[in-house]
């Protein structure tokens, strides 16, 4: 929502909030999809191909090194959908934007694959480096806290019948959600020191992994945002026509 | 005491009543009519301040009203006495005695509720609302499960509210005999599908007529849900 | 506030409120474990503090979703709710009322229960203090849960998938507390962190609970 909100801002639009107007949403997303979704192909073939088949092995790991390419973006992702959500809640909370509701539905589910795409990658990368599949290391449990987290989420959503209903207590949920991940991911680290390794990104060049494997990296990351825009943007276009179609529904009821 | 300017109400994202205005003035019952399914409860939770109109104003004293839905919100494990006296301590007052004279219940103040009869239990129901020392009392389908001696029971409460200065809105198909009461008849006030902004109005976004939905939709802060 | 405190105590603590159904919840499970993980008594005495704070916690899960579905079923809530007195109280109140007819007997109760797990003798009085700080947290979180899933048909199980992931930090904090205590380690710093959960949880999610009630009675 971010990201194609910006974009939408560079185009010299008025007001950031017009496309909050469904009409005007549907409009710019139709053009924006398109687009979206042909460069995350794009990203993720460049990036995926490139990493896997064109760097060299990493002296210690060997070939696994090369899920990273997977591992990393989606785990990335998995947390930026939890923010993407954190920050639509709010909008819809406090300026009652519907868009903006059904933009933290849409991304929930794609957050929850994300989570399990992040987890099953770490545990084929695990296997082979620690000699298991699962470890109760802080991040893999934090991540796994995270999938929990989406899976009440995505349940609230479906066990509310009246759509604004839903939208408030669902975003209730994800401010209170948000608080206890942030605790819990403390929790855990005072719970479990772990062995995973430290973070393969960071602003210290030093940590960073060697540059051969980061820049394929960056452009599999911008593929995998891309996608994640790409397809929140499908799935609130979709909850937009389910919207209309309880209008039309409901108008004929009364009618 | 309580009045409503142009009043808009949703149930469940639908509108059900709009263009709705009445004013309620003190020793002054609003009777409700209208059929199944048009708003009546919706009307009266909207009143009572529970939910949101969709649109217009509800205007009612900082703690006037007192609102007793379907159900009577009575405890089956505590005593009749024990049910009064908490909703009276919950609205800060202490004499019960009153209430149950009027609903004739004394002398089943120390039976528990779920020992007495339906009709028993709806008077106890109705006897919350002279405990609150509220002056709007607020009544959903008050006489269902009342004989008719009970009906005249609670008719007389209700006038000796309205003579003591206070007021009442309630929901109801029986003639109670209040002949002071008011009918408002709601079926004229439905809503129409493409009525209210903030429902489904699709004239809002084709680009012709509803010139007020429009700029509630494109100038305002909110994006009126208009989805079609 | 106080009225509402004595009425939900007596509600509850009278035939069939539910009281004690918990404690027996608690009894059973604490029961079942020798029988799924074997009675050697060194494995029993390691997860003792763990057993028991899961039990608790489930027990304490168990009665969550009466807290606020009786009083909507009812219409009490709609009368709550036109009261003098805020929403915010109202759901503060009703958890009291929910950790002092289970939070406090299940800690109570915890040390009898350790007997059964073989709990080292230094370790009792971790245990009762860990349950003691952390059961608050349980019931506070527990309401938000029951406050979101007031208005469903299936709320019950609804409500344990909302609540168990935000149950992770004092679950982890208050294990980890009475696990440190019964291995004769410093305790402190769990206990401190579990202590602030609960004060946190105490002072802000009446307010979140309260905002999910109200969207429920609209």
């Amino acid at each position: 929502m971010q990201q194609d909100r910006g974009a939408l801002k560079s185009r010299g639009m008025a007001s950031l909030w017009e496309y909050a107007n469904p009409k005007r949403f549907m409009q710019v997303s139709a053009v924006l999809l398109p687009w979206m979704a042909g460069l995350s192909a794009l990203c993720l073939v460049v990036g995926l191909v490139w990493g896997f088949f064109f760097t060299p092995d990493d002296f210690r790991q060997g070939s696994t090194v090369k899920i990273i390419y997977l591992h990393v973006p989606s785990a990335l992702m998995a947390i930026n959908a939890w923010l993407m959500m954190l920050v639509t809640s709010l909008i819809w909370l406090i300026r009652r934007h519907h868009v903006s509701a059904l933009a933290a539905r849409a991304a929930a589910p794609v957050g929850l694959v994300m989570t399990v795409i992040a987890l099953a990658t770490g545990a084929i990368w695990g296997q082979p480096m620690w000699g298991t599949w699962w470890a109760w290391d802080p991040r893999l449990t934090s991540f796994l806290i995270l999938g929990l987290f989406y899976l009440g989420y995505i349940a609230l959503w479906e066990a509310v019948e009246n759509a604004d209903t839903a939208a408030d207590l669902t975003s209730v949920l994800c401010l209170v959600g948000s608080v206890f991940a942030v605790l819990s991911r403390y929790a855990v680290l005072f719970w479990n020191q772990g062995l995973h390794q430290g973070a393969s990104l960071s602003l210290d060049k030093e940590e960073n992994v060697a540059d051969v494997f980061y820049h394929p990296l960056l452009v599999s990351i911008a593929g995998f945002v891309l996608l994640f825009v790409a397809l929140v943007l499908l799935r609130t276009r979709t909850e937009i026509r389910q919207r209309r179609l309880q209008a039309l529904l409901n108008r004929e009821r009364m009618a | 005491m309580l009045s409503a300017a142009n009043l808009a109400i949703s149930r469940g994202g639908v509108p059900v009543l709009s263009g709705l205005s009445f004013t309620l003035a003190r020793g002054e019952a609003l009777i409700l009519r209208g059929p199944n399914g048009i708003g009546k409860t919706t009307l009266l939770r909207t009143l009572a301040g529970l939910q949101p109109p969709l649109a217009g104003q509800v205007a009612a004293g900082e703690d006037a009203v007192a609102y007793a839905g379907h159900a009577d919100g009575v405890k089956p494990t505590l005593s009749v006495a024990e049910n009064l006296a908490f909703w009276a301590r919950v609205f800060g007052q202490d004499d019960i005695a009153p209430a149950l004279a009027a609903f004739d219940l004394a002398g089943l103040e120390s039976r528990a509720a779920q020992n007495l009869s339906a009709g028993q239990k709806r008077r106890l129901g109705l006897a919350r609302m002279m405990v609150t020392g509220r002056p709007v009392w607020m009544f959903d389908e008050p006489t269902v499960s009342l004989d008719s001696a009970s009906v005249a029971l609670f008719a007389a409460a209700v006038r000796a509210h309205l003579a003591a200065g206070g007021a009442a809105v309630m929901a109801t198909h029986i003639d109670l005999g209040l002949s002071e009461a008011r009918v408002l008849e709601l079926a004229p006030f439905r809503a129409g599908a493409t009525a209210v902004p903030g429902g489904t109005d699709d004239r809002a976004y084709d680009g012709q007529g509803a010139g007020a939905a429009r700029r509630g939709a494109f100038d305002g802060d909110d994006d009126a849900g208009a989805f079609l | 506030m106080i009225a509402l405190l004595r009425r939900d105590l007596a509600i509850a603590t009278r035939a069939g409120g539910g009281f004690g159904l918990g404690l027996a919840f608690f009894l059973v499970v604490v029961v079942l474990v020798p029988f799924g993980v074997g009675p050697e008594t060194s494995v029993l005495t390691r997860i003792a503090p763990g057993v028991l704070w899961i039990g608790a916690l489930l027990a304490c899960l168990l009665s969550l979703d009466r807290m606020f579905a009786l009083d909507y079923e009812d219409g009490s809530l709609d009368l709550l709710a036109t009261a003098p007195i805020p929403l915010e109280g109202v759901v503060a109140v009703k958890a009291l009322a929910h950790w002092l007819t289970t939070g406090l007997p299940l800690t109570l109760m915890a040390p009898l229960l350790a007997v059964l797990l073989n709990l080292p003798p230094q370790g009792f009085v971790w245990l009762v203090v860990s349950l003691a700080l952390g059961t608050p947290a349980l019931s506070v979180i527990g309401a938000f849960g029951a406050a979101l899933t007031v208005g469903l048909r299936r709320g019950g199980l609804l409500l344990s998938l909302l609540v168990l992931p935000l149950y992770v930090p004092t679950l982890i904090f208050g294990a980890e507390a009475a696990r440190r205590g019964a291995e004769g380690m410093e305790a402190g710093t769990p206990l401190a962190l579990l202590t602030g959960i609960s004060l946190g949880c105490a002072a802000l999610m009446p307010f979140a609970a309260a905002a999910a009630l109200r969207v429920n009675l609209r």
